[in-house]
């Protein structure tokens, strides 16, 4: 097993390290007022310091639990490792978590202190504070609107880094105190506590040490050969594991510099503007450029269309052999190089993915359609697997081996099993301690010996060698008459159509499977445009007989591909559904990164699913939701539920399972 | 979130005096011996049925109408007539109900209009581009990104205003009109055709717009609910006359107010 320099085992001596050895180079850079502004390592090592005194002086001290609520800014990374050089432990938490979500993680954790982005987040603590009994301190970074507020408690950023400036200057000892307490930090010290969204019940604490995370990233900068030279934009949650990594542990460890966009709506412009040359995104994104620009092609004059989709196919034929490397005749050589020139290399340089050297997808499986897409044009996409509790890495797709139905083969130091009721267990230098005050979970799923059950369910496959994940264990069912019932596996090809947003199936002990769907607005939004259907909100749009039709033409396309696949046959979608609202993690239906809470859906549509069994055309249903500025409404719909046909399962195959 | 109290004590002097103000369109009277004042760092509603003579009041404060009697002190010097250009040097910014936008120009473009009547260089040194004119060109793109940041609309920065949606170019006008560092600024039904978020987004910024620059806002609007929420003081006109002026909860139950808005009761009494 790895093991770490006992002078590089933590973030702050990684900061000081890097200052110290690439102190020039540039390690964050922010566009403000519409110019780019950077730091060096030297620099930023200069802000947390100030930072990090500031916080000493309000009192933080070893083992504190400090938070940090925000979008992606220098300075609420900064915080994360100002508190870290005390000996701190940051609980970030999503930014776009309702109020109450906010208080259960900080008030689970014994936050003592804050350090959020601005007034919105700054207002949803005074919303909950006489629950955050242990919330002392709440520091702000950006202080519009907050003027007239009782700055008793508040305090800004930068204020907070004069009271450190100040210090550094009045006492001279204070900066040796200062990297005496930095030298004191060990590896096997508690770094941080990510909450993970769980998809039942309340999020767990996930306890990670420095070891576990430097570790884990250092195996994976190897693995991708990352230096300090690559650029990569912070655009994902700041409390997500992903954006941890990503943007600041392989960050301090490879010593490259990380960007954040000017807004979080401007993320596109920005990555073209810095040319990033790593990325990391949830297939979601991906789909979303796809849709962008199938929608924009369809407005489009006629010439370009068609040189845009004879190239695609161009793409499709030789792009990804071309990207492995593969013998491809000159002939096939010289067109992609066109299209290239014409399609793929603008296209590209339109997303701001010219100068991508690795692009991963995770959290979900991505369509082998959209897959196809990237690589064919041209983007090295691969997939990786991991959770929260294996600091992310459990496996990942070397170069050159990449197929869009696997994950890839273990990342280094991690070892993987499959065990006899076939779920994927994993044992790694990155595996957490446990869940904060929480040991009965934590034994539920680390055994003594140190293997994480993962809860999903997957097989090594055999062609391959590589991993393939089915869904999650515990969500993979039987229909009445014994068919095994995936529901991730049916949902993930409804979703692979651009008009199909989110979808959720339901089948388990029931006597066949029926699937809800929601319509993918903008897909759909723009087919209207151009086919004159008139609408004037989103339930309008989805109740539309129209709509209905085309959603029901891909339903029967998912059938027939599901009539073609001997275990899933039987499972063949016979009624479906389009939901008059969008789920939404605000009213609990998704977790904050985008997955679906089957539970809670189930009893939330009780009246639509009761509906799909009993034979009726259409159900009332009403529903709360929670709007984004925390207050509750009511939304009632009658949603109309349309029967299909299934595909017969081949002859053949019917006798051989009798 | 508002203090009112520390609000009262902070609105200073008479930044404006309308006095007696007659206006008429031939035989139309538009305005019939309207008197009012806005002070110094509040928000100041006028509102009214429609015809009541809300814009022509906004186009006599501006300058673009003169009217036939009455007079208009503003910052202390009382005039008569006053050209629109005069208005805006003197510090008097508008928003338009329809939409005044140079459609074929980006946001950034439009906005930076806004700050023509700031620079100092003449049209020769701004073709140059070249020393004290990019010097001076530099500062007030500055200024203009600021605005752009305050409105949130850096994601429109580059994008012709003619392809934005109505809410949002409704935020490029904002803009623009705060790019003339006013000490008035008039905003003609500034949520006029919104939906509810829209709404809500335009009166965070006007709140912010007042409380972050200390700008000194009039407006007009439709929307009773909003003007109630946003503004100091309320003044109500009705065919041209002024029915009421008082803050928004003594506006809220006036009994001219609400028959203004209502209609006359017939039978029975409100």
């Amino acid at each position: 097993m790895a093991s770490i320099d006992p002078g590089l085992d933590t973030l702050p001596k990684l900061l000081i390290h890097n200052a110290a050895a690439i102190g020039a180079r540039p390690a964050m850079r922010h566009k403000d007022l519409g110019i780019w502004q950077a730091w060096t390592w030297q620099q930023v090592l200069a802000e947390v310091r100030a930072f990090s005194i500031g916080l000493a002086e309000l009192g933080l001290k070893r083992g504190d639990k400090f938070t940090i609520i925000g979008s992606n800014r220098p300075r609420l990374y900064w915080a994360i490792c100002a508190g870290q050089a005390l000996g701190a432990i940051p609980v970030p938490v999503y930014a776009d978590a309702v109020a109450d979500e906010m208080a259960y993680v900080v008030a689970h954790a014994e936050v003592m202190l804050a350090v959020v982005e601005d007034q919105e987040q700054v207002d949803k603590i005074i919303a909950v504070s006489e629950r955050l009994p242990h919330l002392g301190r709440v520091i702000y970074d950006e202080p519009r609107g907050l003027k007239d507020y009782d700055h008793g408690r508040l305090i800004a950023f930068t204020d907070v880094q004069e009271i450190g400036r100040k210090k550094l200057a009045d006492d001279p000892e204070c900066l040796r105190r200062w990297e005496a307490g930095i030298a004191e930090g060990k590896g096997s010290d508690l770094s941080i506590i990510l909450y993970t969204s769980g998809t039942t019940g309340r999020s767990k604490g996930v306890m990670l040490t420095y070891e576990n995370t430097i570790i884990s990233a250092r195996n994976a900068n190897t693995f991708d050969r990352l230096d300090c030279k690559e650029e990569v934009i912070a655009y994902l949650p700041l409390a997500w594991v992903g954006d941890y990594f990503f943007s600041y542990v392989q960050a301090y460890a490879a010593g490259y510099c990380v960007n954040c966009p000017e807004t979080p709506d401007t993320v596109v412009q920005d990555r073209r503007e810095i040319g990033t040359t790593y990325a990391f995104a949830p297939p979601r994104v991906y789909e979303n450029v796809l849709t962008l620009t199938t929608v924009r092609m369809a407005d489009a004059g006629p010439l370009k269309r068609r040189i845009f989709d004879y190239f695609l196919s161009v793409a499709g034929r030789w792009g990804e052999k071309i990207l492995d490397g593969e013998k491809v005749p000159l002939g096939a050589r010289l067109l992609y190089s066109l299209g290239n020139f014409l399609v793929y290399g603008p296209l590209m340089n339109q997303f701001g993915l010219s100068r991508i050297r690795v692009a991963y997808t995770a959290g979900e499986a991505i369509g082998p359609e959209m897959f196809r897409f990237w690589r064919g044009i041209g983007l090295n996409l691969k997939q990786l697997y991991g959770q929260t509790e294996a600091s992310i890495y459990i496996t990942a797709q070397p170069d050159g081996e990449i197929y869009s139905d696997t994950v890839g083969t273990a990342s280094p130091d991690v070892e993987v099993k499959i065990s006899d009721s076939g779920e994927v267990l994993f044992r790694s230098p990155g595996v957490f301690t446990g869940y904060y005050k929480d040991p009965a979970k934590t034994a539920e799923v680390l055994t003594p010996d140190g293997w994480v059950h993962t809860g999903d369910a997957g097989f090594f496959d055999p062609k391959t060698g590589q991993l393939k994940i089915i869904d999650r264990a515990k969500d993979v069912g039987h229909l009445k008459d014994g068919t095994v019932f995936a529901p991730k596996y049916i949902e993930n090809k409804l979703k692979f159509y651009p008009n199909i947003r989110e979808a959720v199936a339901i089948g388990a002990g029931r006597d066949f499977a029926c699937a809800m769907i929601n319509i993918d607005i903008t897909a759909v939004g723009s087919w209207a445009e151009r086919n004159n259907v008139v609408y004037g909100s989103y339930q309008e749009l989805a109740g539309n007989p129209r709509v209905y039709e085309m959603i029901a033409r891909h339903v029967d396309e998912v059938n027939r591909s599901l009539s073609e696949e001997e275990v899933m046959a039987g499972a063949q979608i016979r009624r479906f559904l389009i939901l008059h609202k969008e789920l939404d993690a605000d009213d609990g239906e998704l977790t904050r990164t985008q997955k679906l809470r089957r539970g809670h859906i189930t009893d939330r549509y009780a009246p639509l699913i009761e509906a799909c069994y009993d034979g009726s055309n259409s159900a009332d249903i009403s529903t709360e939701v929670t709007f984004e500025d925390g207050h509750k409404g009511v939304i009632a719909a009658r949603v109309a539920i349309r029967d299909m046909r299934t595909y017969p399962v081949p002859a053949a195959r019917m006798e051989r399972a009798a | 979130m508002r203090a009112p109290s520390s609000r009262d004590a902070a609105l200073g002097e008479v930044l404006l005096a309308v006095e007696d103000v007659s206006l008429s369109f031939g035989g139309v009277r538009a305005l019939t011996g309207v008197s009012f004042d806005i002070r110094k760092g509040e928000i100041r509603a006028i509102i009214g049925p429609n015809g009541a003579g809300k814009t022509s009041m906004l186009n006599v404060i501006n300058g673009f109408y003169q009217p036939q009697a009455g007079r208009i002190t503003f910052k202390g010097q009382v005039r008569t007539s006053m050209r629109p250009y005069a208005a805006a040097h003197g510090g008097i910014a508008r928003t338009f109900q329809n939409l005044a936008l140079f459609r074929g120009m980006t946001t950034l473009d439009n906005i930076m209009a806004g700050r023509t009547l700031k620079m100092h260089r003449g049209f020769f040194w701004q073709l140059l581009r070249y020393g004290p004119a990019l010097k001076e060109e530099v500062e007030h793109r500055r200024r203009v990104e600021e605005i752009i940041d305050f409105l949130e609309i850096a994601a429109i920065r580059k994008i012709p205003v003619g392809r934005l949606p109505y809410g949002l170019q409704k935020r490029v006008e904002l803009g623009r009109a705060l790019a003339m560092e006013p000490d008035l600024l008039l905003l003609d039904e500034p949520m006029a055709g919104m939906n509810l978020e829209e709404k809500e987004d335009m009166s965070r910024f006007i709140i912010d717009v007042n409380q972050q620059y200390g700008t000194t806002i009039a407006l007009i609007e439709h929307d009773i609910g909003v003007v109630m929420d946003l503004s100091d003081r309320v003044v109500v006109l009705d065919y041209g006359q002024k029915i009421a002026d008082a803050t928004p909860d003594e506006v809220r139950n006036d009994k001219n107010v609400i028959r203004a808005y209502l209609g006359e009761p017939h039978g029975t009494s409100v």
